[in-house]
């Protein structure tokens, strides 16, 4: 059977660990060969890599990060922030990555999902989509949430699901970093309508959080960053704990 | 010498790093001269059939696939080319196993992305020293049904082929170079077993 996946995520600058990184045992703290390779040995299903540096400088570190991190890790990687086209779509997958995450650039420029699926698949193509309830409703927002825009969250999911994309990877603005668990209620009727696998993101506290987001919502995989980064929480332990309240992890 | 088939839509970095693990000689092969050279040849797979297809006839080398002794691994994709045809893309395949791959249908997540665990049904070499019921790496849109060559299946709402077998032929449907410990026996056991 199909298992439930759990994915630390590690935002990269620079070629380096940024963010809440408290791990012992590790000779360099911000390492993200180092970092990666502890969640790979821990029992992560996979790992997400955003780099939140720019310039064009920088991307040549991120590619020769993304080929260390390919020749140390057995699991598969998805890589984002800041892809813009193809061609760093490319560069990133022949560097060793699996998916590519995809988020301001889609949003304004939608057909580059399409085509990106039609050159690498489906499944290599990671829709990021970060929502923030306005009103009564869930809206897209772009620029690592600084920006705005007029799409109605449910639709745009349904639109990247529609142009190729093999994933939505879904962060709740409202909740991500509050640690009062997943956005349950605007991923549970989601999940209803997209055939696609969800990973949901923002919000985890706790490891009933991530039992409630696969029991309730039955998301395909769950998210963390500094939860993991930070030690509160475990992955083996945190596996353990879902395999006892029936959840089918890989253990 | 153990060659990987670079027909321009597979990822070949993650099964190098592999085979560097292994330390096992290995190059990136391209044209039929450049196989030739080789013992034994994985097929990666990520991208599109057709596109696939199109590219291993620019290079000449669908006829040499077709007849060749040596030993064949097809991954992912690379296992679906082993096919008659592919509904993907439509397109005319290997035809080394007698059945066509297809798309999955029915109310599931498609691509069936994630780690599944495998039945084996056959014993075999390349699968020696794993267990039944162990885990792999999925991430795949298309499937091979179960045929006559199926020694290992996948249950994703209905059963599959995990991976099959003919002759000097194999394909896996999991990225055994993305399946932790379990793939990189695997991948030895290609190489050093089969």
């Amino acid at each position: 059977m199909i298992t439930k996946r759990i994915i630390p995520c590690l935002d990269i600058k620079d070629g380096r660990v940024v963010k809440g990184i408290n791990f012992i045992n590790l000779k360099d703290s911000g390492s993200a060969i180092e970092l990666a390779s502890s969640y790979y040995d821990n029992g992560a299903d996979e790992l997400v890599f955003l780099d939140i540096s720019a310039t064009e400088e920088k991307r040549k570190t991120l590619i020769t990060l993304v080929k260390g991190i390919a020749k140390q890790i057995r699991i598969p990687f998805t890589v984002g922030g800041g892809i813009t086209e193809l061609q760093d779509i490319d560069e990133l997958l022949k560097a060793g990555a699996d998916k590519v995450s995809l988020n301001s650039a889609i949003v304004k420029n939608p057909t580059l999902i399409d085509e990106a699926a039609r050159r690498f698949g489906s499944q290599a193509i990671v829709a990021a989509i970060d929502i923030k309830k306005i009103d009564d409703s869930e809206i897209v927002f772009i620029r690592g949430g600084k920006e705005m825009t007029d799409k109605n969250a449910s639709e745009w999911c349904k639109e990247v699901e529609q142009r190729g994309a093999g994933e939505i990877l879904l962060t709740s603005m409202d909740k991500d970093g509050t640690k009062s668990g997943y956005n349950l209620t605007f991923m549970k009727e989601l999940n209803k309508n997209i055939s696609v696998p969800l990973i949901a993101s923002g919000g985890a506290g706790t490891m009933y959080h991530f039992l409630e987001a696969f029991i309730e919502a039955n998301v395909e995989a769950c998210l963390a960053a500094s939860l993991f980064h930070n030690q509160e929480i475990k992955i083996s332990e945190l596996k353990k704990y879902l395999k006892q309240n029936g959840v089918n992890v890989r253990l | 010498m153990i060659g990987i088939i670079d027909y321009g839509a597979g990822n070949t970095a993650s099964v190098e790093n592999v085979l560097i693990q292994l330390q096992q000689d290995y190059r990136i092969v391209k044209t039929e001269s450049d196989v030739m050279n080789c013992e034994k040849l994985i097929l990666p797979g990520v991208g599109e059939a057709s596109y696939a297809i199109k590219r291993l006839n620019m290079n000449n080398l669908i006829n040499f696939l077709r007849v060749t002794k040596k030993l064949v691994l097809g991954i992912c994709l690379g296992m679906q080319l082993l096919c008659e045809k592919s509904e993907e893309g439509n397109a005319k395949c290997l035809g080394i196993i007698p059945c066509d791959a297809r798309k999955f249908q029915g109310n599931i997540k498609i691509p069936h992305m994630g780690w599944n665990s495998i039945q084996i049904k056959s014993k075999s070499k390349l699968m020696e020293g794993i267990d039944s019921e162990s885990y792999f790496y999925f991430a795949h849109s298309y499937y091979v049904p179960l045929n006559e060559y199926t020694t290992v299946t996948v249950d994703y709402s209905t059963q599959i082929s995990a991976v099959v077998q003919k002759d000097n032929y194999f394909g896996v449907q999991f990225h055994p170079e993305k399946s932790g410990e379990n793939g990189i026996k695997l991948i030895k056991n290609f190489i050093e077993l089969c």
